[in-house]
C-alpha cells in the first residue's frame, strides 16, 4: 500500500509539473490576465507536497525494512540499527534520485509559494522552466529507476547496505550536498524567466540572491562534511582525493561561489548583466553534470551504486536539452539585454569580475582533469588524473585570486585609487612576504603548501580589514557575513596548507606493549581484544597516546568484519587538539617479533592544524547564512516601510480629495 | 572608454583566461596523468623508471609475501597472458586486499623490475570494481552480492 502510494503521489507530482509549465508558458504571453496563469503557483506548492510525500513513503518502507519492494530487498537489512536503516533511503541510485526529486519540487514550492517581488509575468517564465526541468526528472525516475517496485514474493532477508556508508556522515552528507545541487535550479529557472521576459535588473538579482546564497550555504556545508567523513571514514588520513565524484561537487560549488558574487555587482551596482544570467546557467548545468557523472555509471566510486548505460544516456539527455535549451534562448535574448553600469579596473567590480574569472578559469581545469580520462578512454588509452596535475594547475589561478580577493573588498565601488589603500596593502604584502621568508630559513618545503600558508596568514588579515576604522556595532549583517566566509577561506587554506607541509607519519609492526614516536606524540600499544556489533564484528587495539609525557588518552581503532554484506572496514580513531589530530588506524597481524609475541601493523599521523580545513568549510558557510539573513530582513524592513509610505499616501490622497489639508499641529 | 569596448574587454579577458585554462590543462594532463598498465604491456613495453603510472592485475595466488619489519609485502600481479610483475608496498592493505583478486597499484617501476607501490585499490565493496579491472579474465566482483539477490528478479 505504502509502495502504491508513493508511486501514485510522484505520478501526480510529474502531472503538476505538466501544469505547472503550461500555466506558466501561458503566462509569459499574456501575464496575470490569461486565465491559465494562476495555476503555475499552486501547482508548484501542491506538487512540493506530494513529492516530498513521496519520500517520506519511500523513508518509511526503509524504517520498518519491507522486503516486498525492491529496493528496500536489495540495499537494506533488518539487522541494521535504524538510524542506517533510514539513512539507506538514499544510500542507492533509486533512494537518491527520489531525494533530489524531492528537493527539486520542495524549492520549487518555496519559490512559488514565498516569492512575491518579481513581476508577475517573470514568475510566470521561471515556474514554467522549473516546470520543465521537473518533467525531465520525474521521467527519468519514473521510467528508468523506479524506486518502488514491488518483487513478485516478498524477499526473506535484505541485502544490506555497504558498510562504508553506515556512519552517521551518510545522514548529513547528500541531503545537504543534494540541497545545494539542486537549489541551483532555483537559480537556473529565475535566470531563464529573467532573460525570457527581459527583466535582469537589480530587482531580480535581489531575488535571485538568497536562492543562490542559500544553495550554496548547503553545497559548501555538504563538501565539507564529506570531505570529513572520507577522512575519519576510508583510512588512509586524506581529506581530498580529486575523485571524479568530489570533482563533481567542487564544480557546482565553484561556480556558485561566482554567481553570487556576480549577482552582487548587479544587485548593488546594475553591472554585469548576461555574465550573472551566463553563471545561472553554468552552475545548474554544473550540477546536473555532476548528477551525470554520479548516476550514469561512467564513473565507478562508491558512490556510484549501479552501471546502467540506459540511464546514462537518459540523463545524458536532459543534460543536452537543458543546458542546449537555455544556450539557445541566451543566444536569441543576450543581445536585447543592456549594457549595464560602467566601472574601471582599479574598482570592487573589477576585483570581482577578476576573480569570476580566475573561478571560472579553475572551474575549467577541474572539468578537463576529470573528464580527460573519460575522453581517453574512447580511444582506449586509460589514464588516471590526480594530484600531480589538480594541485599545480588549479594553484596557478587560485593564488591570483587569493591576492585579489585580500584587496577586493577594500575597495570602493565604480572607481578607486589604489594608493588610498596603500597602507593594508603594505601590510598584508609585508606579511606574505614575512611568512614565506621564515617558512623558507626554518625548513625545507614544496613550494604550494608555503605559498599557500602565507597567503592563508595574510588573507586572515585581510579579510578583517574591512572592518577597520568602522564602529562594530553598525556594520551591516550581510558585512559580517562576507568578513567571516573570506576569514572562514583562510582559516581553511591555512588547515590544508598545514596538513600538507607539517604532516608526520609512522608505519611500524608492533606488538602490545611496544611504543612508537610520531610528532611529539609517544604511542603504545596496550592490547588487542575481539569486539561485537550489531551487524559486524570487529579486533579492537586499545592504544595509549600521550604527548610530551603528558596524560595518556586512549584510542580504540578497529578494524571490522561487517557480515551482511561480507565486507571488511578500519575505523580510524582519532584525538582532537587544538593545533592537529593524531589519527591512529590497526592493520594486519604481521608475524611475531624475537620473544614471539604477535605483532599488529599501526599506521599513526600527526596533522598539525588539519582540523582547520573544516573549521574553515563550517566558517564559511555560517558567513552565508549571515549574509542570507542580513539581505532578507533588510529587504524585509525595506519593503515594510515603502508599504507604510504606500498608505499614508493613499491617506493624505483621500484627504486631499475631501476638501484642504488641515494645518498640521506643532 | 566606450561602453561597448568594456564590454569587448571583458570578453576578451575572460576567453583569454578560460583559453590560457585549458592550455594549461591541456599541457599538464599530457605530462601529468598516470597512465594505466596491464602487467603484459609493462614487460613488452615498460615505462621510464620513476615514471608514476598505474599497474592493474590480479593478485598471484600465494604470492603475498610479508617483509621481516611486517609493514611491507611483496606480491605479484599477473593480466590476462603469462607476464607477471613483482610489487613490493609498504603500508596497510586495502581491506579487500586478497590473493586471487583484483588491484590497481599505484607507483613506479624501479631499476631492479620491482614495481614500487606507493598506493593500492582494491574493490571498494563488493558491487565496486576499479574501472581499470573490469573485463580483467578471473574477476568475479558481485558473485557475493548476485547470490544474496538471487530469487529476487
Amino acid at each position: 500500500m505504502i509502495a502504491e502510494l508513493g508511486l501514485a503521489a510522484l505520478w501526480l507530482s510529474t502531472a503538476l509539473a505538466a501544469l505547472q509549465m503550461i500555466s506558466g508558458a501561458m503566462g509569459i504571453r499574456d501575464g496575470a490576465a490569461s486565465p491559465f496563469a494562476i495555476y503555475a503557483r499552486p501547482a508548484a506548492v501542491v506538487q512540493a507536497f506530494l513529492a516530498v510525500l513521496s519520500f517520506f513513503l519511500l523513508l518509511y518502507a526503509f524504517a520498518v525494512t519491507d522486503l516486498s519492494i525492491k529496493l528496500v530487498a536489495t540495499n537494506s537489512h533488518s539487522a541494521k540499527p535504524l538510524i542506517y536503516k533510514l539513512t539507506g533511503t538514499w544510500g542507492n541510485h533509486e533512494g537518491s534520485m527520489l531525494l533530489w526529486v524531492a528537493v527539486l519540487a520542495l524549492s520549487g514550492g518555496l519559490l512559488a509559494g514565498l516569492e512575491h517581488r518579481l513581476k508577475e509575468k517573470t514568475m510566470s517564465a521561471t515556474l514554467a522552466v522549473q516546470g520543465f526541468v521537473a518533467i525531465g526528472f520525474y521521467s527519468f525516475l519514473l521510467l528508468s529507476s523506479n524506486p518502488f517496485e514491488r518483487l513478485p514474493v516478498p524477499a526473506i532477508e535484505g541485502g544490506g547496505l555497504n558498510p562504508l556508508l553506515q556512519d552517521i556522515g551518510l545522514a548529513i552528507h547528500p541531503p545537504t550536498l543534494y540541497i545545494g545541487y539542486v537549489g541551483l535550479s532555483v537559480a537556473f529557472s529565475l535566470a531563464m524567466g529573467a532573460l525570457i521576459t527581459r527583466q535582469v535588473t537589480p530587482d531580480f538579482a535581489k531575488v535571485l540572491r538568497p536562492w543562490v546564497l542559500g544553495a550554496w550555504v548547503f553545497l559548501t556545508f555538504g563538501i565539507t562534511a564529506g570531505s570529513y567523513w572520507a577522512y575519519y571514514e576510508l583510512g588512509w588520513g586524506g581529506w581530498w582525493f580529486w575523485d571524479p565524484v568530489e570533482n563533481a561537487s567542487l564544480m557546482p560549488w565553484l561556480a556558485a561561489t561566482a554567481l553570487l558574487h556576480s549577482v552582487s555587482v548587479l544587485a548593488a551596482r546594475d553591472a554585469l548583466r548576461t555574465w550573472t544570467i551566463m553563471l545561472g546557467v553554468l552552475a545548474f548545468s554544473m550540477s546536473m553534470l555532476g548528477t551525470f557523472l554520479v548516476r550514469s555509471g561512467v564513473l565507478t566510486s562508491v558512490h556510484s551504486f549501479a552501471v546502467d548505460p540506459e540511464r546514462g544516456s537518459f540523463i545524458l539527455a536532459l543534460l543536452g536539452l537543458y543546458i542546449g535549451g537555455a544556450l539557445v534562448i541566451f543566444a536569441l535574448r543576450a543581445g536585447s539585454i543592456s549594457e549595464g553600469k560602467r566601472f574601471s579596473m582599479t574598482s570592487r567590480e573589477g576585483a570581482l569580475v577578476f576573480n569570476n574569472v580566475m573561478l571560472s578559469a579553475i572551474l575549467a581545469i577541474v572539468l578537463l582533469g576529470t573528464l580527460y580520462p573519460l575522453l581517453t578512454e574512447a580511444f582506449d588509452v586509460r589514464v588516471s588524473v590526480g594530484p600531480p596535475y589538480f594541485n599545480p594547475a588549479g594553484a596557478i589561478f587560485a593564488i591570483p585570486m587569493f591576492v585579489v580577493m585580500a584587496i577586493g573588498p577594500l575597495l570602493r565601488w565604480k572607481d578607486d585609487k589604489p594608493a588610498r589603500i596603500q597602507f593594508e596593502l603594505a601590510l598584508v604584502a609585508s606579511i606574505v612576504i614575512a611568512i614565506i621568508a621564515l617558512v623558507a630559513i626554518f625548513g625545507d618545503y614544496n613550494v604550494l603548501p608555503v605559498l599557500g600558508l602565507a597567503l592563508a596568514v595574510g588573507l586572515g588579515v585581510a579579510a578583517l580589514l574591512p572592518l577597520r576604522g568602522r564602529s562594530l556595532r553598525r556594520v551591516p549583517v550581510a558585512t559580517w557575513g562576507m568578513v567571516c566566509a573570506h576569514f572562514g577561506i583562510a582559516v581553511a587554506l591555512f588547515g590544508m596548507a598545514s596538513e600538507s607541509a607539517f604532516t608526520t607519519e609512522r608505519l611500524a609492526a608492533v606488538a602490545p606493549g611496544d611504543a612508537e614516536e610520531v610528532g611529539g606524540w609517544t604511542v603504545q600499544l596496550e592490547s588487542i581484544a575481539p569486539v561485537a556489533g550489531p551487524n559486524w564484528t570487529a579486533i579492537e587495539a586499545r592504544v595509549l597516546a600521550s604527548r610530551g609525557g603528558g596524560e595518556p588518552t586512549i584510542l580504540a581503532p578497529q578494524s571490522r568484519n561487517f557480515w551482511s554484506p561480507p565486507q571488511p572496514t578500519s575505523e580510524s580513531a582519532l584525538i582532537t587538539r587544538w593545533d592537529g589530530q593524531l589519527y591512529v588506524v590497526i592493520g594486519d597481524q604481521a608475524g611475531t617479533d624475537e620473544s614471539g609475541n604477535p605483532r599488529w601493523q599501526l599506521r599513526v599521523w600527526w596533522k598539525p592544524f588539519v582540523t582547520f580545513i573544516w573549521y574553515g568549510g563550517l566558517l564559511v558557510a555560517f558567513g552565508g547564512i549571515l549574509s542570507i539573513f542580513g539581505r532578507v530582513r533588510v529587504d524585509l524592513k525595506r519593503r515594510n516601510a515603502a508599504a507604510r509610505g504606500d498608505v499614508r499616501r493613499e491617506e493624505l490622497d483621500a484627504l486631499n480629495d475631501s476638501g484642504p489639508l488641515p494645518e498640521p499641529a506643532e | 572608454m566606450k561602453a561597448k569596448h568594456q564590454r569587448m574587454m571583458l570578453v576578451i579577458i575572460a576567453l583569454v583566461a578560460i583559453v590560457a585554462a585549458g592550455l594549461i590543462a591541456a599541457w599538464a594532463l599530457r605530462s601529468q596523468a598516470n597512465y594505466f598498465y596491464l602487467p603484459e604491456q609493462m614487460s613488452a613495453e615498460p615505462p621510464a623508471v620513476g615514471q608514476a603510472v598505474r599497474l592493474g592485475g590480479m593478485v598471484q595466488v600465494g604470492s603475498i609475501e610479508t617483509q621481516a619489519d611486517g609493514v611491507s609485502v611483496k606480491f605479484i600481479v599477473t593480466g590476462n597472458e603469462q607476464s607477471t610483475i613483482p610489487v613490493r608496498y609498504s603500508g596497510i592493505l586495502p581491506d579487500l586486499f586478497v590473493e586471487g583478486s583484483g588491484v590497481v597499484a599505484e607507483g613506479s617501476l624501479g631499476s631492479d623490475g620491482v614495481f614500487e607501490a606507493t598506493n593500492l585499490l582494491a574493490k571498494h565493496d563488493e558491487n565496486y570494481v576499479p574501472r581499470e579491472l573490469e573485463g580483467l579474465e578471473g574477476h568475479k566482483g558481485s558473485d557475493g552480492y548476485s547470490e544474496t539477490v538471487a530469487g529476487l528478479k
